[in-house]
């Protein structure tokens, strides 16, 4: 018994250090709130066109492969991400939507000419309720919905180099 | 002794732990006037509501606290909900639909957060049970002593009698140098 007391803080501390490790250590980011929709099929969606052509609803992502990529010109990191949505839409293996986060229409066509257009079509949620219907927090968001209609991914922030691999992969497995 | 400390440690943690729950909450001052609703029963619902679902932007405020722009529209839409007739539980489960049980500020209690609610409880149990055996258990009995052998036990008698009648000595007497 003596002992077994002797050595339990040492015991304690190791356990802890273990914990602090783990939840240190890798891409674990608490801040980030996980999508309940993963595996799920997609939320309600309808909203007017940006550019005044038909509407973005769910159908427009059955029996392809989807990106919806929630942006506004007013948000710095979409613009970082900008260049790897030029790029999947450029590979042509899914179908890329915006969502129009509380923008200004005027605003969001004078962003997508000066830095191009990566969109099939854009949704415009000027009072941000799609974006609530979609658990969207923050912008940017990027959802990968399957052809199924079932969301597969959730990109929270800006997309990375890493998240851009691992999107085109995961674009790859859901298109065969 | 080693008891005592142990004990001790775990009482303050103890008032620690709830310390940080009875902190009062600040004052809410970010609910707008427009956003209140005519109706006092309704506005005291979505009161009470918004009080318990998270901001996912400040994500340690609630929304009745926070003035980021998401938390304005939940706490529009919750009173949206309330007027439309829903229960207060339907508008929860309309929101953790969307955003998880992270929305909820207090984390429901159901198989994966039993850890949560209920491990405290587990260790402050363990850690009782281990001081209660610690407690209950007897100090190894040592061996019992050998007999005094003859010449101790006089020597021993001779010490104890000398002490019984201590040499008297003058009281006056005054401390006695060493010899140089």
């Amino acid at each position: 018994m003596i002992r077994v007391a002797t050595y339990l803080p040492l015991a304690v501390a190791a356990i802890l250090a273990v914990v602090f490790f783990w939840a240190l250590s890798g891409d674990r980011d608490p801040s980030r709130v996980p999508s309940p929709f993963i595996d799920k099929p997609a939320p309600a969606l309808d909203l007017a066109a940006l550019d005044g052509g038909p509407r973005l609803t769910k159908a427009a992502f059955a029996g392809r492969v989807s990106i919806l990529n929630v942006f506004a010109s007013w948000c710095l990191p979409c613009l970082a991400e900008h260049p790897f949505l030029m790029a999947l839409a450029k590979d042509g293996k899914a179908q890329v939507f915006g969502l129009n986060y509380k923008d200004k229409p005027e605003d969001a066509k004078a962003w997508l000419a000066e830095h191009g257009n990566p969109f099939t079509r854009i949704g415009t949620d000027r009072n941000g309720r799609a974006g609530i219907e979609w658990g969207v927090y923050g912008v940017p968001e990027t959802f990968l919905i399957g052809p199924d209609g079932r969301i597969r991914h959730k990109v929270v922030g800006p997309i990375t180099n890493d998240q851009l691999k691992q999107l085109r992969r995961m674009i790859g497995d859901l298109g065969k | 002794m080693r008891n005592a400390s142990l004990v001790l440690g775990l009482v303050l943690a103890t008032a620690l732990t709830l310390g940080a729950f009875i902190a009062p909450p600040p004052a809410a001052l970010a609910v707008q006037p427009d956003e209140v609703l005519a109706d006092p029963m309704l506005e005291s619902r979505a009161r009470a509501l918004s009080k318990h679902l998270r901001c996912l932007v400040c994500q340690n405020q609630s929304i009745d606290d926070s003035d980021a722009g998401l938390a304005r529209d939940l706490r529009v839409l919750v009173r949206e909900r309330l007027k439309a007739g829903d229960s207060d539980e339907e508008v929860l489960a309309f929101l953790v639909a969307r955003y998880g049980d992270f929305v909820l500020l207090k984390p429901p209690v159901k198989p994966t957060t039993w850890l949560l609610w209920f491990g405290p409880f587990a260790i402050f149990a363990v850690a009782g049970l281990g001081i209660w055996a610690a407690s209950r258990r007897k100090r190894p009995a040592t061996a019992p002593a050998a007999p005094l052998s003859a010449a101790e036990q006089e020597k021993l008698d001779a010490l104890l009698a000398q002490d019984e009648h201590p040499p008297s000595r003058p009281p006056s007497d005054p401390p006695q140098r060493p010899a140089s």
